[in-house]
């Protein structure tokens, strides 16, 4: 059983999707999906504590050995993703069920459910393999299983976005294959472990430089780098709300690992020359995206497309720890991988929470909604805290690490565009608290109507953990640490 | 002449060149559609190419036949293929449902019809 | 009790009184007596603290590391604990104050904001126990957001105006200046625990000793140093009960509390004269106290014109901390409590004229001397320990920041602080003397009949604030030993 640690995770829902649509009932199917869900989050646990304790785990897939069959190669950077992508991923299927059924033909309920796992495992497949082909594969899984998700939006936009993010997207996973397609012709492997062991081998090589290039394009596309991020907004805002919170905490989240895994364990970019002109690229590319989303997100009319634009900021924040390119940059970023996750999840659930009772995201409609849902609302806004950096937060700690990093790099006006960037996060989640607490219109009479038990459950859950890791944070830290350490110190962990 | 001993690259980029003009410039979804698969086409080309050997044999085993081309990337290829079919299937869904909710395929019609998405 | 145990305990009376007002809610009279009696004990408690009260700083609690160096952590320290007297003391008078006033002014909402009330005060006693620069920046923000419910009470858009400039310049300064500020005393000396003669080597750069002390002092935004004090007018838009507390007492004098805290258990006063941005700071303070009675002068609102005197008289602790000598450190600590009764007096005057007589304006209360004898006496009482007059307390904390400024020799500023209390008569003592003598042709011989009072409640509480003053005046011995006993001010 352990020994098949690390493909599970990866199994358990790309085995679990197809049975799952044969279920007819959607209730069922809702029911299996989180047992999926579940269990493969249990894996995840179990598997980065054995990743934890006894170092790199892999597992060949078929029998065969590395540089010819695909390995699944997990170290702490992936158990790390892994945890995160499963845990938001499960927590989400759990409180979905009143937000799906509010929203969803009865029809497509039960299909909802398959294409969520099938994602899941995309998501998952990615962050595990070792194999750069492979990778696209679960890419692409994912990606279009996605695109179905998105689609199921409760307005016919939805349909209109998802298409817009199917063509950005393949542009972005065929940009990805066509990089692999050069790694293989100058290397002759698609094994990542090995492709690093060669590529440095190789010199300063244009094939390789052009093999960059096309994978950053088209990760950075998936990512929803600014300038890449068209797609972003309007897939977020016109999604099925659970989708919203699905893709907000786990699918970028990846699309950052895979940045990272190329950046630093295959191509090495440390060791190269063009490390230094691409770093400042990433911190530019970041703070212009830290400010961007920022603004938008301030003058947005629509909670949900405010958040989604707060999104492209976030993932700025990520870009530049990277962009920093120190060991302490990495980790920075990675925390904030992490952190993100717990704190955009919280956010979008909470607003799923909203919409389920109030039927819209616009912030005319959510006046007064502190007194109709005070938990979810409170909850809300202690991840929004968190979002800010606020100090007892998880956000804050993560900001902490960023200016570290800027700091010792004596990055002072770097610093200064991080702090001024936290700042505008907070006016645009202090416009939320306003609107919230603030007197409903006319003479309506408020009823109190909290989100369905599960639901609230969950976000009170993610919130707290918001908190939690404010004050505990050596789970994120130190794996976070570890796996940088990893990436560029070189030495296996 | 060297730069025609590599003429099926040239294809490739000419294709690929060609298939993002139509999906960028091309404002009807199903054209769209179109140009991506030939953009995606190009790339199988590109990975067919890697794997011919000169004077290679179809790498099938046979008596007397010591070079074989290298049947990897056409494996590699034969997925990406299947993955390419997939997202035309889906994309050609989200069309056919754009135009049941919108009686247009042409994208400035469809972004007349509601408001700034 | 043990010293920790009693801090926790300090620390828990506001939540406990949040969860008895919310519980009580419908009940008015229940939810007072729980506002009331919480604040009771919270003053037993915290003078019992006092009577256990140890040499320097005294760690008593502090939470696992967050991050490397960086954890919660409370202390007891004679600063602190004269905050949290002062601060307890008031809570108590206020809610006497509030029964009176929401009540006839038949204000919406009560226990929200009861309820929120007492979070700030919760806050506050975190602010005053902190033992580290962190602990203190959690409670500050916590202040800032639990206050601003309050703020924004009214819920018109003039308060949501308000409200908006209050939280973007407190928030905003705190997050651009503050935390930096934190993060760079932490890269600098490894450490934000408050320590008694401060944290800095002596070999400590001084242009990061600069940086790091503007950084401070714009970063308390509370301080309300110029040119970040538009947030206190514009938060005067609350009901004239928050004003009172909040912004006459914990909220600004959790800001200058900051400072001195920060001055004397970050810096140390050698570090701090140290540090060349000093003596522009100081000028700057300077400044800010001349500019904000100037401008206190047009004001015809009369919480208006009381605020702005706030901005002035805050300016007075940061200067007597900026001055970096015993008698500064001794001055500012006095002058936190003498203008925290002074103005909380006057505060409760402006809003028991709201109540009683419906007006707001400066220009309308000629002659109210003879409807309001009571409340304008205390008006007067406490005008004159603002300005610094005998027979009252302010009388000292100028005395101790007089001394202060000629033992450091900056003689310009001993001029500026003598102008300004020129101009603290001009605008605030003549406001109760043209009260009472002011003669024009509709004034009459006062009778019985016309005297119109604010309600009972409301008098009680003017009266003992105002008796205060007086009487810090008579005794200030205990507090002069317990601020003695402050690193710095040298006994």
């Amino acid at each position: 059983m352990l020994s098949q640690l690390p493909v599970l995770p990866v199994l358990l829902p790309l085995i679990g999707a197809p049975a799952c649509a044969l279920l007819r009932r959607p209730t069922l199917a809702w029911v299996f999906a989180c047992l999926v869900a579940v269990l493969a989050f249990l894996c995840t646990v179990s598997l980065f504590t054995t990743t934890w304790q006894e170092g790199v785990q892999t597992y060949a897939l078929g029998g065969w050995p590395s540089p010819w069959g695909i390995e699944y190669r997990i170290d702490l950077l992936n158990a790390l993703v892994l945890l995160v992508v499963s845990g938001i991923g499960a927590a989400i299927l759990l409180a979905s069920r009143a937000s799906v059924w509010q929203e969803i033909g009865e029809t497509r309920r039960g299909l909802f459910y398959v294409a969520c796992l099938l994602c899941l495992a995309g998501l998952l497949g990615i962050a595990a393999t070792g194999d750069a082909f492979n990778l696209f594969v679960f890419l692409e899984i994912s990606s279009l299983s996605t695109y179905a998700l998105v689609a199921m939006g409760p307005d016919r936009r939805a349909l209109l976005a998802a298409y817009n993010y199917l063509i950005m997207g393949t542009i972005g996973a065929t940009f990805i294959l066509i990089g692999i397609g050069f790694l293989y012709m100058l290397t002759g492997t698609l094994s990542m472990a090995d492709l690093g062991e060669r590529l440095p081998a190789m010199g300063e090589s244009r094939t390789a430089f052009a093999a960059y290039a096309f994978i950053v394009v088209g990760v950075c596309l998936k990512l929803a780098l600014f300038p890449l991020h068209l797609w972003l907004p309007g897939a977020y805002t016109r999604a099925p709300s659970i989708v919203t919170v699905f893709l907000a905490a786990t699918s970028t989240k990846v699309a950052l690992y895979v940045l990272i895994r190329f950046t630093y364990s295959v191509f090495h970019l440390e060791f190269s020359q063009l490390a230094q002109a691409l770093d400042t690229v990433f911190i530019a590319l970041g703070v212009i995206a830290v400010f961007a989303g920022s603004l938008v997100a301030i003058f947005e009319a629509d909670l949900k497309r405010g958040l989604a634009y707060s999104s492209v900021a976030q993932i700025g924040f990520m870009v530049i720890g990277l962009g920093i390119g120190t060991v302490e940059g990495l980790q920075a970023s990675l925390i904030h991988l992490f952190n993100h996750a717990l704190m955009k999840g919280a956010l979008f659930l909470a607003l799923a929470a909203f919409i389920l009772r109030v039927g819209s995201s616009n912030f005319s409609s959510l006046r007064g909604i502190g007194r109709r849902m005070p938990l979810a609302t409170a909850a809300f806004v202690l991840a929004g805290i968190s979002l800010i950096g606020i100090p007892g937060t998880a956000g804050f700690i993560s900001k902490w690490y960023l200016v570290l990093a800027a700091a010792a790099q004596q990055q002072w006006i770097l610093l200064g565009l991080i702090l001024a960037g936290s700042l505008l996060t907070a006016v645009y989640i202090w416009r939320f608290v306003e609107t919230a607490y603030a007197e409903p219109e006319g003479d309506s009479v408020i009823q109190r109507n909290e989100a369905p038990l599960g639901m609230l459950l969950v976000i009170v859950l993610l919130a707290l953990l918001n908190l939690y890791f404010g004050f505990d944070s050596r789970l994120p830290v130190e794996t976070a640490g570890g796996a940088a350490q990893a990436l560029l110190g070189g030495d296996a962990s | 002449m060297d730069v025609f001993s590599y003429f099926n690259y040239w294809v490739v980029v000419v294709l690929m060149m060609l298939g993002f003009f139509i999906v960028i410039a091309r404002g009807n979804l199903v054209k769209k559609l179109i140009g991506l698969n030939i953009f995606q086409t190009s790339v199988f080309i590109l990975y067919i190419s890697i794997g011919n050997v000169s004077g290679g044999a179809a790498p099938i085993l046979e008596e007397g036949v010591a070079l074989y081309s290298n049947p990897l990337p056409h494996v590699l290829i034969l997925t990406a293929i299947v993955v390419g079919i997939a997202t035309t299937a889906v994309g050609l869904a989200l069309v056919v449902r754009i135009h049941a909710a919108y009686d247009s395929v042409e994208e400035s019609e469809i972004l007349a019809q509601d408001e700034p998405c | 009790m043990s010293l920790s145990s009693l801090v926790f305990a300090s620390l828990s009376v506001a939540p406990l009184a949040i969860i008895g007002i919310c519980l009580s809610g419908s009940r008015p009279n229940l939810r007072e007596a729980v506002s009331i009696l919480a604040s009771a004990i919270l003053i037993t408690l915290n003078l019992v603290l006092l009577g256990q009260l140890p040499d320097g700083a005294v760690t008593t609690w502090h939470s696992g590391e967050m991050l490397p160096g960086l954890r919660l952590e409370l202390a007891v320290e004679p600063l602190g604990i004269l905050f949290a007297i002062i601060a307890s003391t008031l809570w108590l008078v206020t809610v006497v104050y509030a029964i009176g006033y929401m009540r006839s002014h038949e204000e919406q909402n009560q226990t929200r904001f009861y309820a929120f009330f007492a979070l700030s005060i919760g806050c506050v006693m975190g602010i005053a126990f902190a033992g580290n620069l962190l602990t203190l920046f959690l409670f500050y923000e916590l202040l800032t957001l639990s206050t601003w419910p309050l703020v924004v009470h009214a819920g018109t858009d003039k308060a949501r105006q308000g409200g908006g400039v209050y939280l973007g310049l407190l928030l905003g300064t705190s997050v651009l200046f503050f935390l930096p500020a934190i993060f760079l005393t932490w890269w600098t000396a490894g450490t934000v625990t408050f320590t008694p003669g401060g944290v800095f080597n002596a070999d400590t750069n001084p242009v990061v000793l600069s940086v790091l002390l503007v950084l401070f002092v714009f970063g308390v935004g509370k301080a309300a140093m110029m040119p970040f004090h538009r947030w206190l007018p514009a938060a005067m838009v609350a009901p004239t009960p928050v004003s009172a507390l909040l912004h006459a007492v914990a909220v600004v004098k959790a800001g200058v509390f900051s400072i001195l805290k920060i001055g004397v258990y970050i810096f140390g006063l050698e570090q701090l004269s140290a540090a060349e941005s000093r003596e522009w700071l100081l000028y700057l303070a300077g400044f800010s106290l001349l500019a904000a009675s100037i401008v206190a002068m047009r004001q015809d609102n009369l919480k208006a014109r009381l605020a702005y005197s706030t901005v002035s008289q805050l300016a007075y602790v940061s200067l007597g901390v900026l001055l970096a000598v015993p008698a500064g450190v001794t001055g500012g600590g006095l002058q936190i409590a003498m203008h925290a009764f002074g103005k909380i007096t006057l505060f409760f005057c402006a809003g028991a004229i709201l109540v009683a007589s419906h007006k707001t304006r400066v220009s309308e209360l000629s002659g109210l001397g003879r409807q309001m004898p009571f409340t304008m006496g205390a008006f007067l009482l406490a005008s004159l320990s603002i300005v610094g007059l005998p027979p009252t307390g302010g009388t000292w904390s100028k005395f101790y920041l007089m001394l202060g400024t000629l033992e450091a020799g900056a003689l310009l500023l001993a001029a500026a602080l003598i102008l300004s209390s020129l101009l603290n008569i001009v605008y605030l003592t003549l406001i109760p003397v043209r009260a009472f003598w002011r003669f024009d042709g509709r004034d009459v011989p006062a009778s019985r009949a016309d005297i119109q009072e604010a309600p009972l409640a409301c008098c009680l509480a003017i009266g003992f604030t105002a008796t205060c003053c007086v009487m810090l005046f008579l005794f200030p011995g205990p507090l002069l030993t317990l601020i003695s006993r402050i690193p710095g001010a040298g006994g």
